[in-house]
């Protein structure tokens, strides 16, 4: 059994699904990701994990007790919010200790804890300050250390570092996955952004429209989509659709409009005839002048028609001559070489029958 | 440096005139009160003239009468009691009302705060009469309450013409002044702090008293300042509603302006209760700054 059990729970307000019919086990020392575009649900989900909300169907078990008739306040979860929520007329110290006063922990040992869960965030010496007086990342980091102060069994992130600018995003997240580390706490982590679902999570569960697509860990979500809605939203992914034509040798080929047949290794038995869909990451793929590619390889000639340059990597848009575009990418390794080709160029796209992933659908 | 100027200017034109109303109409007479304070009363009313056989008529003589005679201090702390009366039940009944306004969705609000003003567009003095019909001998409520009295063998009351009756109305007129800076405040707090402390384990009630209340106080301050001032000076109230017991501090100044005329003594008594009101609104400020407010009033001002 899972310590927190979400059973076939479902929300709905009005005629909208918000949640439909979902069931999720989150393991003890877990970090878990909900990931997923805004109006997925995932928020939905968390708050009613949290107890802000209530599902119209199903059950939320912590440790295989059914939580519908505890409210927030009486749940051992603790959420951390997407605006801090900290409390203005309170000092850093404050906010980490009202918890505990909530709890009625002993006076004489909330500053023990209170001093404690501020070194386990790294705010040592910001006690007396005022939420105002605090930076963004600091302010992030009171959050997390209030609902962290009382140790509780779960931990629920809802876009914590949405509010961030990039480059403390990433240092928050090396610090998120220490601190969860150290403190053994599960996590249910609330996010749109894959890139920090995949560099945060254990496991991530993908959410459209209100149900789980995928649950996988972050190099089978990213390597292994199961459906094109994952393929798509993970990433830059080109996604080759159409019948399949041919099947040999444990290769399928597909007839894909405006590009031709493209091969795929893959043991899906889908008959022929039947459509599916081939996902190709563009860092998978081969950009050169001329035909090297061997012959197991899928070969195209088309022409630059967009580059966007990066810095680490330049992204090329090779149009083919039935009108479909490929999404290349091309790490700039070499120095003093930013670019390898002009928009205008022939090139030849080529990768692999193994380098993509066979979708049934 | 033409532009400085030019600045300036248009500072000038844009401040100007209200400053120049502020001086003419309110620095100036009040100190020609505080003038008239230290002068002799005239023989018919009014004012004895200001030289008088070569020598400059001034003197504390209605100072000391103010110190000297008990029953106007008597009168002024019956006052301030009655003011604090007032402030204190108009925020207990402001708050629920300032908080469900706050709270409710934006097309009520909006109908809600309407109907709180609403008693502004009818005349001050025709909504204090109108509480004589209310409280009046022969109306409903006297005709109940004296009915449930006469059950436990209790004498009737009278309703009108008695400090309850001053109260009532003084808590009536006040209250949209309490609630309308209470739901200022209140609008602008964000619902993700009571949702934080109730996550943290916080119950209503400490949601309340550790989060609502304390980041309100500046709304309460703001309300009970309009409440309180006005309240410590309102002489109508008392006159139209009050027992020959309930005459406050306006009623006596008023008294001294228009049926006594004695300016000088009404001077003094204006003094004293701009002085008083000042020391009190100060010491609330003191008090509020030292022991409650600091983190609220820092916020003010920041934002």
């Amino acid at each position: 059994m899972a310590l927190l059990e979400i059973q076939n729970v479902t929300r709905r307000f009005g005629d909208f699904t918000a949640v439909d019919d979902v069931s999720i086990g989150i393991e003890a020392g877990e970090f878990f990701t909900l990931l997923g575009p805004s109006g997925c649900g995932k928020t939905t989900l968390l708050r009613m994990i949290a107890g802000f909300d209530l599902p119209d169907g199903g059950q939320v078990l912590l440790n295989g007790e059914d939580l519908a008739d505890r409210p927030p306040e009486r749940r051992p979860m603790r959420m951390v919010f997407q605006s801090y929520a900290l409390f203005p007329h309170m000092t850093v110290e404050g906010n980490v200790a009202f918890p505990l006063q909530m709890a009625k922990t002993p006076a004489a040992e909330i500053g023990p804890k209170v001093v404690a869960a501020l070194e386990d965030v790294r705010l040592q010496g910001l006690g007396k300050r005022y939420p105002h007086e605090l930076s963004g990342g600091q302010k992030q980091r009171v959050a997390i250390g209030r609902a962290l102060v009382t140790h509780p069994s779960v931990l629920l992130l809802d876009e914590p570092l949405a509010a961030l600018d990039a480059k403390l995003r990433e240092e928050m997240q090396i610090e998120l996955i220490n601190l969860q580390k150290e403190v053994g706490i599960t996590f249910v982590y609330v996010t749109h952004d894959q890139t920090e679902a995949l560099a945060l999570s254990h496991r991530i569960a993908v959410m459209n429209k209100g149900r789980v697509e995928q649950l996988d860990e972050p190099s089978k979500i990213y390597g292994f989509p199961r459906t094109r809605f994952v393929a798509d939203f993970i990433g830059h992914c080109n996604l080759f659709s159409g019948p399949v034509r041919g099947r040999a040798d444990g290769v399928l080929t597909l007839d894909v409009p405006a590009i031709g047949p493209v091969r795929i290794a893959t043991r899906s038995p889908l008959p022929l005839g039947q459509p599916g869909t081939i996902a190709l990451r563009p860092e998978k793929i081969r950009i050169e002048a001329a035909a090297l590619a061997d012959t197991r390889d899928n070969h195209y000639r088309g022409t630059v028609q967009e580059l966007l340059y990066m810095g680490d990597v330049t992204v090329y848009k090779v149009g083919m001559p039935g009108g479909a575009q490929i999404e290349a990418l091309l790490a700039n390794s070499q120095s003093g070489r930013a670019r390898f080709f002009e928009v205008g160029d022939t090139v030849e796209v080529s990768w692999p029958v193994d380098a993509g992933h066979f979708i049934e659908e | 440096m033409a532009r400085g100027r030019g600045r300036g200017l248009g500072r000038w034109l844009v401040s100007g005139p209200p400053i120049a109303y502020l001086i003419v109409f309110f620095a100036v007479p009040s100190l020609i009160m505080v003038l008239a304070s230290f002068r002799t009363p005239g023989e018919f009313g009014g004012l004895a003239p200001l030289y008088e056989d070569g020598h400059l008529d001034l003197n504390l003589e209605s100072y000391l009468r103010f110190f000297e005679e008990l029953v106007y201090a008597r009168i002024f702390v019956k006052s301030v009691w009655y003011a604090l009366l007032t402030t204190l039940f108009s925020l207990g009944l402001a708050y629920p009302l300032a908080a469900l306004i706050a709270r409710s969705s934006k097309r009520y609000r909006d109908l809600l705060l309407l109907l709180v003003i609403l008693p502004f567009w009818s005349n001050f003095l025709i909504r204090i009469y109108a509480w004589m019909i209310i409280l009046g001998p022969n109306a409903a409520l006297a005709k109940t309450v004296n009915g449930v009295l006469a059950w436990f063998g209790h004498g009737p009351v009278p309703l009108l013409f008695s400090s309850f009756a001053v109260l009532v109305c003084l808590v009536y007129v006040s209250l949209p002044f309490m609630v309308l800076p209470l739901y200022a405040n209140l609008e602008k707090h964000d619902p993700a702090l009571l949702e934080a402390a109730q996550d943290l384990g916080a119950s209503a009630w400490q949601r309340f008293w550790r989060i609502t209340f304390p980041l309100s106080l500046p709304g309460v301050y703001a309300g009970a300042a309009l409440v309180f001032i006005p309240a410590l000076g309102i002489f109508a109230i008392p006159d139209i509603l009050g027992g020959p017991e309930d005459s406050l501090i306006g009623n006596v100044i008023k008294q001294q302006f228009l049926e006594t005329r004695d300016w000088p003594f009404g001077s003094v008594l204006s003094i004293v209760l701009t002085v008083a009101a000042l020391a009190i609104a100060g010491l609330a400020a003191w008090v509020a700054r030292g022991n409650l407010g600091t983190p609220s009033s820092r916020r003010e001002e920041r934002a």
